[in-house]
């Protein structure tokens, strides 16, 4: 794995280098907005990005609240299954709203299974946890930029840097929020449910996700159409360029996921030492000021 | 410059800098870890 880690940089360096070049210099001009319209080569992946991972949160935070229990783990796996099957059902069965595609629709119920087994196949545990406070944390910083580009954007294009009362863009701010929240609630409670009670909030706050979403198809909005599976258009090329991206940024994502879970082991493990060194009876060290190992590792940083 | 340049090379400058504050915080919580890893390994 060690030597994974340098190989993985290193092709993400030249995607992110390739995607940031195809993005300003090959990729068509709008004949609308101009060169300004760039800005989507980093605004929607990093969207894309962040939802995904905030997708990932919300199952391991569902798996980290239901392994405990079998029966309830059960019944978990056949929604899933009922979700996947049913999803694709539905979605060529019944009318969809105007410009959703049934394949797309489809895709989404099967991945949410694929996805859920995936991470329940190869996590268990405190890994769950570990898992949800890394995709949490990484989210917020996707979240961010979008949430930063956005209104680049928009002012020039709509007058604007924001548009107050616009679902979408309100829905997305209560995202970054609910995350913020939850990661705020990990750094500072030292009781011993907070994993329980932040894995509550993960699956409260995933709510919020497909609102953002799919608010731009129920509810009349500022915000343009989808680029993919919904009724906006793009050209062709704009739209490669735009999947290319979005891979360096995932592959990006991955790499800093990669740190931060690292990052989580090691402090999880120092955090035993120390808890292990306070029961033992030594009062030196870093934990001797507040007597309360946990403080003295959040001095350290969560 | 095109004023519409500018609003591009803004947006791509912040999510730069985002994505490198973030590592940036990364490396320094790990290397305070790391610290208190070394103390612990002293007693």
């Amino acid at each position: 794995m060690k030597r994974a880690f340098p190989i993985l940089a290193t092709f993400t360096a030249l995607a992110l280098v390739y995607a940031s070049y195809q993005a300003l210099r090959v990729a068509p001009t709008d004949a609308l907005q101009g060169d300004v319209y760039r800005i989507i080569y980093y605004h929607v992946p990093s969207a894309w990005t962040a939802f995904l991972l905030f997708f990932i949160n919300f199952i391991a935070s569902v798996h980290y609240l239901v392994d405990s229990n079998r029966s309830a783990s059960r019944v978990a796996k056949w929604m899933v299954l009922a979700i996947g099957i049913g999803g694709c059902v539905v979605a060529y069965v019944t009318p969809l709203p105007n410009g959703m595609r049934p394949s797309v629709a489809a895709t989404t119920a099967l991945a949410i299974t694929a996805v859920y087994f995936v991470i329940g196949k190869y996590f268990s545990g405190d890994r769950l946890d570990m898992l949800a406070v890394t995709t949490a944390e990484v989210g917020v910083v996707f979240c961010t930029i979008v949430l930063v580009t956005g209104p680049i954007w928009a002012r020039p294009v709509w007058g604007i840097w924001w548009a107050p009362g616009d679902i979408r863009l309100t829905s997305t701010l209560v995202l970054w929020l609910i995350y913020v929240s939850y990661l705020v609630l990990r750094r500072f409670s030292n009781s011993a449910q907070t994993q329980v009670l932040a894995a509550t909030v993960a699956v409260f706050g995933a709510l919020d996700v497909p609102l953002v979403y799919f608010s731009i198809w129920f509810f009349r909005t500022q915000h343009p159409q989808p680029v993919i599976g919904g009724g906006g258009s793009m050209d062709p090329r704009m739209l490669h360029v735009l999947l290319i991206s979005w891979m360096a940024f995932l592959c990006f994502a991955f790499l800093v996921c990669w740190l931060r879970y690292r990052f989580e082991t090691m402090r999880r493990e120092v955090e035993e030492a120390q808890v292990l060194e306070s029961l033992l009876g030594d009062d030196r060290g870093p934990s001797a000021e507040t007597g309360n190992p946990k403080v003295a590792l959040n001095r350290s940083g969560q | 410059m095109n004023s519409s340049m500018k609003f591009l090379y803004a947006a791509y400058a912040a999510t730069w800098t985002i994505h490198l504050l973030y590592i940036g915080s990364l490396v320094r919580r790990y290397r305070r870890l790391k610290q208190d890893l070394r103390e612990l390994k002293k007693k």
